[in-house]
């Protein structure tokens, strides 16, 4: 398998810290340099981009594909709505930790029901769970708002900066723009330290083999439900960054297309890589803001392309760059 | 007192006594290899001493204690580990990976989400004396998936070793593997079990190996023990050297 | 009385559509180890192409041959499906589990935009069939007509299907393969072969049910993913991979959905979920399911 020939990390640490620092540099300065559009456009990549690494820390490290992670991000979404409607809260330090309390109840009470099954049953039951949520928020309508959804005004960061009265696109193209990126920072940071510590390595133990992790004494089940609820607690974060930008939340991002749009991403990023889904999250709503003026059959053109990616480019982005460099640093050698 | 002693143990699968009613004991500190032609259930037996399985009927004691109803954790935990006979690695870890999980799972620092793998450097240095004790030092970067047979061998071997267990059971460790490299694999594998006390049963079909390295030899029939004894002795025993050699059984 | 007999009819007219559904997923997974994502859709395509042959037709024809016209829905399922099987599932045999998952999901996606595309986010409908053939007493009651059509068809469906994978040597074959591939293989059987007609097959069954749903319910976007979820349940309980499981789950579904409907309609869906739970916790493989 071409996968197995992917380089040891240790192989690329300078060379990896020097592409790390580029790319903050270059987020760091986006708006200054962009226009508002672009700077927006950018900053809904890096809310996806925070859902993406929630969602690969269950497929790529523990092997388990879901089918349903709208569940966290629209409780994500909602819970901050709910907040703004019932509370006036307008807080968004509060938005994000209830937002991840949120999920993180959810994915704790779902993932006891998903994670005791194999595979097949996983995707399926979590794609159920999901239809679940999102029928309460359609039917629930007069907590939730129904079809119409609910709005939320632009919230105050820090106690100070921005809230409702101020000019929102000129907030959102620079104050969120950086909250946003920091919280972006924080949680890449976090995942990359849960991916490389014991409790990482034994979940790709699990990925790997899952029998052979219960004989070396892993907890199989356990470990794979704590691995579910860190990934909805993530994916949850990503929804309470995502309404503020979006101004609304309806009982779209609960549907299941929406849990297809994360899959697509991180696959088309590369799912076996750390960074494979944060390129393939930002290079995807890049896409997708500039080609839904082009088509509505949006949908059609996102399976096209995952049909392809599967036959084609299984390592997605990310993973098909780096087999290439690779190759061409294989064949420099004398 | 025996290590390990199983009374009256039974599996059943639908019609089929895979394991019928086994008195099976282990002496602290010998190689015992356990023979027998394909379906006379060693494995089975193995399955259910390591927990893999339950038994219907019967007890495992080890060291003493009733492990019957213990879960495969428990019994880890106790002190028993095996290997596969069809090798069972993490294939997309490396070798270094594959020892260094088992040791951090060993020590409960699995639980661990905050503290970086790559920094503990006592697992490290573990890991890489017992990659070298198997002869895979030079492969320790490698991924699982892309070692040779011979080497995915000692690695599964490897792996059960690394959870410093006291009793130990190698299922076929030789088998798949060419001829030339059978022996090696057998002398890493005694080396460490005589020079870690550790007591092992081993698993195996190929008759030179079981004659050369064993102290002594269980062997199994249609899911009962057939004889038991020294290798001297089951040379000698006709029932086993009939039923068994006689078919052609040396590799 | 009357009210039970209704019901009794409900849950049969359910579990048959349920059947079809599910028989063909439970048949594809048996066989080819696979979980097809989008067989809801071609359960949907079913439903779609029958609504358009029937609209195509239009009133010129007799009703009763507007009937012949549903099988068209089968029919267009049974096609994708020998497309799909060679060209986008033989290619993903040997990669791991999740490939497969994924292609089938991009399909899922594929075929509902194709459906957009084709015919629009409006749902399509035939209910001159289902209105043509009035109603009929039964045991005191009234009932639909359509409906106990459907339920023979179901019927035909189960009996038909059991009698092709144990009494024909096609049948052989595809248990043989479902068996031990391999072996299968060995003994000569063309595994590609079985393999492209099992899934065939099933996405007949599939096609099959929402051609003969569609009078009723309309063909709708969703309904693919709808189908599916519920399929999956039917199979949970049944087991994968079981014809009977998959009969005797869609009738315990049938029944509870009616059951659930009627008193408390609006958790229908979670009283399915909850006995499906139930089954996983206590038999894992269903009720009749393999290991």
């Amino acid at each position: 398998m071409t996968e197995l020939a992917l380089a040891s990390p240790r192989v690329w640490s300078g060379r990896r810290v020097v592409i790390g620092a580029l790319a903050v540099g270059a987020l760091a300065a986006i708006p200054a340099v962009a226009s508002p559009f672009q700077t927006i456009t950018i900053c809904y990549g890096l809310v996806f981009a925070i859902a993406a690494l929630g969602f690969n820390l269950l497929l790529g490290y523990t092997g388990l594909l879901s089918f349903g992670h709208s569940a966290y991000f629209g409780t994500g979404a909602y819970v901050v709505a709910l907040l703004v409607k019932y509370l006036g809260v307008a807080s968004m330090e509060l938005f994000v930790v209830a937002g991840i309390l949120g999920s993180v109840v959810v994915a704790g009470l779902f993932g006891v029901v998903c994670v005791r099954y194999t595979r097949i049953f996983f995707g399926i039951l979590t794609l159920a769970l999901s239809q679940v949520l999102w029928s309460l928020a359609l039917k629930l309508f007069w907590v939730t708002g129904g079809s119409d959804g609910l709005r939320v005004p632009t919230p105050t960061l820090l106690g100070g900066l921005g809230g409702p009265g101020a000019d929102k696109v000129e907030f959102i193209a620079h104050r969120y723009y950086y909250y946003v990126l920091i919280l972006f920072l924080v949680a890449t940071a976090a995942m990359w330290v849960i991916v490389s510590s014991p409790f990482g390595k034994a979940l790709q133990a699990i990925r790997d083999n899952e029998t052979r992790a219960e004989f070396v004494g892993v907890q199989v089940w356990k470990y794979r439900w704590i691995a579910f609820v860190i990934s909805g607690a993530f994916t949850g974060l990503a929804g309470a960054l995502w309404v503020p930008l979006n101004g609304l939340t309806t009982p779209d991002i609960l549907y299941w297309p929406f849990s297809g749009r994360i899959v697509f991403f991180t696959v088309l990023g590369g799912f076996r890589t750390f960074v494979g889904p944060i390129v393939g999250a930002i290079a995807y709503n890049y896409l997708e803001t500039y080609a839904v003026g082009f088509t509505v059959y949006w949908q059609l053109v996102l399976g096209i392309v995952l049909v392809l990616l599967v036959l084609t480019m299984p390592t997605g982005l990310v993973g098909t760059a780096i087999q290439i460099f690779e190759r061409v640093r294989r064949a420099r050698r004398p | 007192m025996s290590l390990l002693e199983t009374t009256a143990i039974t599996k059943t699968f639908g019609a089929n006594r895979a394991v019928d009613a086994v008195d099976f004991t282990v002496r602290a500190g010998e190689l015992l290899a356990l023979i027998g032609s394909n379906g006379a259930g060693k494995t089975t037996l193995v399955n259910l001493i390591s927990g893999l399985l339950r038994a219907d009927e019967g007890t495992i004691r080890f060291s003493g204690k009733d492990i019957t109803r213990q879960t495969v954790n428990q019994r880890i935990r106790a002190g028993i580990a095996r290997s596969f006979q069809l090798v069972n690695l993490f294939d997309h870890l490396s070798a270094f990976d594959n020892v260094a999980l088992t040791i951090f799972a060993r020590q409960g620092k699995t639980r661990s989400l905050t503290t970086l793998a790559g920094r503990d450097q006592a697992v490290a240095d573990e890991s890489m004396s017992i990659l070298k004790e198997f002869g895979l030092a030079p492969k320790a970067p490698t991924l699982a998936g892309g070692l040779s047979q011979g080497e995915r061998k000692l690695l599964d071997v490897a792996i059960a070793y690394a959870l410093r267990p006291t009793l130990l059971f190698l299922d076929e460790p030789t088998s798949g593997v060419s001829t030339r490299e059978k022996a090696p694999i057998m002398d890493v594998v005694t080396s460490i079990v005589r020079s870690g006390n550790i007591t092992a049963v081993v698993i195996e079909h190929d008759m030179d190996i079981v004659f050369r390295y064993s102290d002594r030899i269980v062997a199994m029939h249609q899911g009962a023990i057939l004889a038991d004894g020294t290798p001297d002795e089951i040379r000698r025993n006709e029932q086993v050297t009939t039923t068994l050699i006689g078919t052609g059984e040396t590799a | 009385m009357d009210t039970l007999v209704t019901q009794i009819l409900n849950s049969l007219f359910y579990a048959s559509i349920l059947f079809l559904i599910a028989s063909g997923l439970s048949l594809v997974y048996g066989v080819m180890r696979i979980v097809n994502m989008a067989h809801g859709n071609l359960y949907a395509i079913g439903a779609y192409v029958a609504a358009w042959a029937i609209g195509l037709a239009g009133a010129e024809l007799h009703v009763s041959l507007l009937f012949v016209l549903l099988i068209t829905g089968a029919l267009a399922a049974a096609l994708a499906g020998a497309i799909i099987e060679p060209m986008f599932l033989r290619p993903l045999y040997r990669r791991a589990e999740e490939y497969q998952l994924l292609m089938t999901f991009g399909l899922l996606l594929v075929l509902e935009d194709v459906m957009r595309l084709l015919w629009g986010p409006h749902p399509l409908t035939a209910s001159a069939l289902s209105e043509a053939l009035g109603s009929i007493s039964v045991l005191g009651a009234t009932y639909p007509t359509y409906n106990i059509f459907v339920i023979v068809v179901g019927a035909l469906a189960a009996v038909g299907l059991g009698a092709f994978v144990y009494r024909t040597r096609f049948g052989v074959m595809l248990r043989a393969t479902s068996q031990d591939m391999r072996m299968a293989s060995a003994l000569g059987i063309n595994v590609k072969r079985v393999y492209v007609q099992a899934f065939t097959l099933g996405c007949l069954m599939a096609g099959l049910g929402g051609a003969v749903v569609m009078p009723i319910s309309g063909a709708v976007l969703g309904m693919g993913v709808d189908a599916l979820i519920l399929a999956f349940v039917v199979v949970v309980i049944g087991g994968l991979g079981s014809l009977e499981g998959a009969l005797v789950g869609a009738l315990i579904v049938g029944f509870v959905r009616t059951i659930g409907i009627t008193y408390f309609a609006e958790v229908e869906l979670a009283v399915l979920y909850l006995i499906a739970a139930v089954v996983l916790f206590v038999r894992p493989a269903g009720l009749f399911g393999r290991a």
